[in-house]
C-alpha cells in the first residue's frame, strides 16, 4: 500500500532499493551516503531483498563489480559520494563507454582538500564527461521518484545509458521529511522486467565486452556512445509523463517556479531550490517580477528548452554548488550561456558559487542576487559576471 | 590422466591470430588453463599483453565469453559476473543446474600491483571465481617498466642498470604467500615446461569451493632478451635453480610439486637472459650473490612449510 | 576488411564474432625460418602442439600432421621441444616473403 513516511533522503533511496530489489547492489560507504548502504544492507540480512548485495574494499572495485554484474545481465545499482565518486572515475567511463544501464544515488558532498563531508556539487559535477545521465532532485520525495525512473531511463533499449540522481548531502541526505513511499507491486510494475542486452552469462554466445580500439574505431565507438545519451530526452520526457499518470507527479527537464511574467530569474539546482522558491515568494510580494528556474537534468543538458525559457528574461543569475578553476564560470553556469549563444534576444546573465562545503544559502542570499539582478535589468550592465554568495571577503 | 592428444582435440577457447609475440608464454599457459574445465567460462581480463593483443577491434581471438574493463580490477569485475550469476539464480532466472565458470586473469602488473586491492578484497568475500596472475615479471605490454615481481638486479626502464645502478635493488614481492594469507581453499604456483602439474592445478582451482589463486611463471622473450626458441628451457632452468618452485597450498598444507634432484646456481638462470647482463660486471658481483642467498632462503623457507604440512 | 560505420556498430563496445582473430595471419611475421615437419621421425607426442603459442601445429584426427604456415611465426619453439632423436622438426631457411595485400 502507498503510504506517506516520515523519511530522510539516505531512507528514501533505500526504501526505493527496496521496492526495486535491483539484481545486484554493489556500495562501499562514506559520509554521507553510507546509511544507504548500511540499509540495504539490513533489508538483505532480513529477507526484505533478494539482491545480492556486495560489499567492495573500494569504491573503485564497487563501480567494477557494477560494471561485471551489469555486463552479466541484470539490473545493478550503487551507492556513494565525494571521494567515493571520485574513486570511481576511471570506471564510470567504462560503464558508459560499454552502455551498461547502471543506476547510483550520489549523496552530493564537497570534494577534498580541504576534507569536508557537507554538500556541494563538485563530486557530480566532476564526472559530468563521463557519458552517465544526471538527474539533481531538490527533496527527498524528488530523490524517490527520479531514483524509481533513473532504471526505465537508463535500461531503455534506445538509451543504455548508465544514471546518476544527486541528492544533496546532510541537507536531504539526513533532513527527514514527509514521502510518499508508493505501492511496492506498483513501482515494481512502473520499472518492469530487466531486458539484457548481449548478457555475458549467456554464455551460448561467447561475446568479447571491452575490446581495444586502435585509431579506425575508437571514434566510431565514442560516437555510438553519443547516441545513447542523445536519445535519452526523448525518454526522459515519455517517463517523466508516465511516472505522472501512474503517481500524479509529473517529471520534465526543469521546474519553473513564478516564471510567465518574470523580468529576471535565478538559475538553481538540487536542495537550495526550495529556499530560492520562499525568496522568490517574499520578492513577489515586494512587487519585484522575479522567478526561479530549477533544472532537474543536467545531462543530458537541454539547452535548447532552457533558452526557449530564458530568453525574454532581462537578466538571469545562475547558481552553482560548484566551482570549475580557471573556467569562464561555474559548470551551470557555462551551459547555460552557451545555450543562450545562438538567441537575438537574450538575457544578461551572472554566476554565483554559493554553499561549498556546505555552506549555508538562505533567503537573504537570494534576496542579494536579486537586488544584483534588478539593477543589471535596470542598467543593462553587469560589473561583476561571477560572484560568491555568502563568503567572507 | 589427461593426455596431451586428447586435450589438442578440445576446442579452443583462445584462437589463432592473436598478436602476442614470437615465442611468447602466455598462449601456453592458457592454451592448458582453459582446458581444465569443460563447463561453461566467462573471463575477466586486465589491461596488458594478453587483452590488447587478443582483442584488437573488430577481431577477437577469444572463443569464450570475456570482458576487459580496466588494468586494476579484474578481480571485482569477475566478482561482479558472479555476484550476478548468483543473484539471477536465486530469482530462478537462470536454471538451477546451469554451472558456469568464472576467471579473473591479469599480469603481474594488473595483479601484484595495481590489482592487488581488488584481487584481496575478492577473494576475502569469497566469490566462487579462480584468478590467474601469468607473471612475466615486467610491465610487458607498456615496454618493460618494472613491478613488484621483477626480480632484484634485472633491468626495466624505470629501474634501468647503469654506471650508478645494478638495475632493480629490491627482490620480488611473494605474491603467492600473500594469497595463502588470505585462506583461501587453493594456491599454486605452476609454469608452462611442466603442463600436466598446470592442469592439475587448473583443475584443482576450478573444482575449489571458494576462490583459487594461480601464480604463472610466464616466459617474455621479448623483455627478458633471450631467443625465444629456448623459452621452455629456461621454465626448466626457472624451477631447477629454485627461482620459481612449482608448489601448491591446499587447505593451508603446502606441497612442493617438482625438486631439483641438483639445485642448479642462479647464475646459470642470470646468464641466460640479457635482461640481467649488467649484473656480470664486475661490481654488480654482489647483487648475484645476494640473489643466491634470496633464492637459498626462500627455497629452505618453502621446504620446511612442505615438510610441516606432510606431518599428521 | 570494410570498416563498419558508427551507426552498423552493436550498441556497447562489443565484438560479437567470438574467434575471428583467425583472419590475422601471423604467418605473415615470419622472417627467414620456419620449421618443416618429418613425419617419420614423429613420436606424436604433441609437444609442438603445447609450445605452439600462434596454433600453428595442425592436428588431425588425432595426429600432429605438420604446420599451418598461415599462422606459424617460426618462433622455433616447436623444433626446439622435439623430443626425438632424430628430429620430426626441422627449422630450415625461407625466403622472406612479400606480405599479399588484402591478405589481412
Ligand atoms: C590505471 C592505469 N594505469 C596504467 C595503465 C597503463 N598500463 C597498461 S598495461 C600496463 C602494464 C601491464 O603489465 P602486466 O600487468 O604485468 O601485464 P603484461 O603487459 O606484462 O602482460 C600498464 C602500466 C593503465 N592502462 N591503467
Ligand atoms: S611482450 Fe612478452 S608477454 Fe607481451 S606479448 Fe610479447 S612476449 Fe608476450
Ligand atoms: S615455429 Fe613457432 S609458431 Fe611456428 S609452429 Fe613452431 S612453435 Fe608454432
Ligand atoms: S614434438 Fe616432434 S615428435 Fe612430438 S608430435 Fe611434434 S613433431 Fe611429433
Ligand atoms: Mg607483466
Amino acid at each position: 500500500m502507498k503510504a506517506v513516511k516520515i523519511l530522510n533522503g539516505n531512507q528514501t533511496i533505500a526504501e526505493a532499493a527496496r521496492q526495486i530489489n535491483p539484481d545486484v547492489v554493489a556500495a562501499y560507504p562514506i559520509t554521507p551516503s553510507t546509511a544507504i548502504v548500511e540499509t540495504i544492507a539490513q533489508f538483505k540480512a532480513d529477507g526484505m531483498i533478494s539482491s545480492e548485495f556486495v560489499c567492495p574494499e573500494s569504491e573503485h572495485s564497487a563501480m567494477s563489480v557494477c560494471i561485471g554484474a551489469a555486463a552479466a545481465g541484470g539490473r545493478v545499482m550503487t551507492a556513494t559520494s565525494s571521494q567515493g565518486l571520485a574513486l570511481m572515475w576511471e570506471m564510470l567511463y567504462i560503464a558508459a563507454g560499454l552502455r551498461l544501464p547502471v543506476v547510483a544515488a550520489i549523496v552530493n558532498r564537497a570534494l577534498s582538500a580541504p576534507i569536508n563531508i557537507h554538500g556541494d556539487h563538485s563530486d557530480t559535477m566532476g564526472a559530468r564527461d563521463s557519458g552517465w545521465i544526471q538527474i539533481y532532485s531538490e527533496n527527498c520525495q524528488e530523490a524517490y521518484d527520479n531514483f524509481i525512473q533513473a532504471f526505465r531511463i537508463g535500461e531503455h533499449l534506445d538509451v543504455r545509458t548508465p544514471v546518476l540522481v544527486g541528492l544533496d548531502g546532510f541537507i536531504i541526505s539526513h533532513s527527514a521529511e514527509p514521502v510518499l513511499i508508493e505501492d511496492d507491486r506498483e513501482v515494481r510494475s512502473f520499472i518492469g522486467e530487466f531486458k539484457p542486452v548481449f548478457p555475458l552469462l549467456d554464455t551460448s554466445r561467447k561475446i568479447t565486452v571491452g575490446p581495444i580500439d586502435f585509431t579506425d574505431y575508437y571514434f566510431e565507438h565514442k560516437r555510438s556512445q553519443i547516441e545513447g545519451i542523445e536519445n535519452s530526452p526523448r525518454v526522459i520526457e515519455e517517463v517523466g509523463r508516465e511516472y505522472g499518470q501512474k503517481f500524479g507527479r509529473f517529471y520534465g527537464f526543469f521546474e519553473e517556479y513564478r516564471m510567465d511574467d518574470a523580468e529576471t530569474a535565478i538559475v538553481v539546482m538540487s536542495s537550495a531550490a526550495g529556499t530560492g522558491k520562499d525568496a522568490i515568494d517574499e520578492l513577489r510580494s515586494e512587487g519585484l517580477r522575479i522567478g526561479l528556474l530549477k533544472p532537474r537534468v543536467f545531462r543530458p543538458f537541454p539547452h535548447e528548452k532552457i533558452a526557449e525559457a530564458l530568453k525574454k528574461i532581462k537578466a538571469v543569475a545562475v547558481l552553482d554548488r560548484a566551482s570549475s578553476p580557471g573556467a569562464f564560470g561555474a559548470p551551470l553556469f557555462t551551459e547555460i550561456r552557451s545555450a543562450l549563444y545562438d538567441y537575438g534576444q537574450r538575457p544578461k546573465i551572472v554566476n554565483y558559487v554559493y554553499g561549498l562545503g556546505g555552506r549555508d544559502i538562505n533567503v537573504e542570499h537570494f534576496k542579494e542576487v536579486a537586488a544584483k539582478l534588478q539593477k543589471i535589468a535596470e542598467t543593462g550592465k553587469v560589473e561583476e559576471m561571477l560572484g560568491y554568495l555568502n563568503l567572507r571577503e | 590422466m589427461a593426455k596431451l592428444k586428447d586435450l589438442a582435440q578440445m576446442e579452443d577457447r583462445l584462437v589463432a591470430g592473436h598478436g602476442m609475440c614470437l615465442g611468447c608464454g602466455i598462449p601456453l599457459i592458457f592454451k592448458i588453463i582453459l582446458r581444465a574445465t569443460e563447463d561453461p567460462l566467462i573471463i575477466a581480463n586486465a589491461t596488458g599483453c594478453l587483452e590488447v593483443c587478443t582483442t584488437i577491434f573488430p577481431r577477437t581471438a577469444w572463443n569464450v565469453s570475456w570482458i576487459h574493463s580496466a588494468f586494476e580490477n579484474a578481480a571485482s569485475t569477475i566478482a561482479g559476473v558472479e555476484a550476478m550469476y548468483k543473484a539471477l539464480k536465486n530469482k530462478g532466472k537462470i536454471p538451477a543446474d546451469k554451472k558456469i565458470k568464472f576467471l579473473g586473469v591479469g599480469g603481474d602488473g594488473g595483479t601484484y600491483d595495481i590489482g592487488l586491492q581488488a584481487l584481496s578484497g575478492a577473494v576475502e568475500r569469497g566469490h566462487e571465481f579462480v584468478y590467474v596472475c601469468y607473471d612475466n615479471n615486467v610491465y610487458a605490454n607498456t615496454g618493460g617498466q618494472r613491478s613488484s615481481a621483477t626480480p632484484l638486479g634485472a633491468s626495466a626502464t624505470t629501474a634501468p642498470s647503469g654506471s650508478k645502478s645494478p638495475g632493480k635493488i629490491q627482490g620480488r614481492k611473494d605474491l603467492a604467500q600473500i594469497m595463502v594469507a588470505h585462506k583461501i581453499p587453493y594456491v599454486a604456483q605452476a609454469s608452462p615446461h611442466r603442463w600436466q602439474d598446470l592442469y592439475n592445478k587448473a583443475k584443482k582451482a576450478f573444482e575449489a569451493v571458494g576462490p583459487a589463486f594461480l601464480n604463472v611463471l610466464c616466459l617474455c622473450p621479448t623483455e627478458w632478451k633471450y631467443d625465444e626458441s629456448k623459452g621452455i628451457k629456461l621454465a626448466q632452468l626457472a624451477a631447477d635453480t629454485c627461482v620459481w618452485p612449482l608448489y601448491e597450498v591446499e587447505n593451508g598444507r603446502y606441497k612442493i610439486n617438482y625438486k631439483p634432484k641438483q639445485k642448479k646456481p642462479v647464475l646459470e638462470w642470470l646468464e641466460s637472459q640479457g635482461r640481467f647482463r649488467h649484473l656480470f660486471k664486475e661490481e654488480n658481483a654482489w647483487i648475484i650473490e645476494k640473489i643466491q642467498q634470496d633464492v637459498d632462503r626462500d627455497w629452505e623457507w618453502l621446504t620446511r612449510l612442505a615438510e610441516i604440512s606432510s606431518r599428521p | 576488411m570494410k570498416k563498419e560505420t558508427w551507426t552498423e556498430l552493436a550498441i556497447g563496445a562489443l565484438n560479437l564474432q567470438a574467434g575471428n582473430s583467425v583472419s590475422n595471419l601471423t604467418g605473415t611475421w615470419r622472417s627467414g625460418r620456419k620449421p618443416e615437419f618429418i613425419e617419420d621421425n614423429c613420436i606424436q607426442c604433441f609437444f609442438c602442439w603445447l609450445y605452439c603459442p600462434h596454433f600453428a601445429v595442425r592436428v588431425e584426427e588425432g595426429k600432429v600432421t605438420g604446420f599451418n604456415y598461415d599462422y606459424c611465426t617460426g618462433c622455433g619453439l616447436c623444433a626446439e621441444e622435439c623430443p626425438t632423436k632424430e628430429k620430426a622438426i626441422v627449422m630450415v631457411k625461407e625466403e622472406t616473403k612479400i606480405i599479399e595485400e588484402g591478405k589481412k
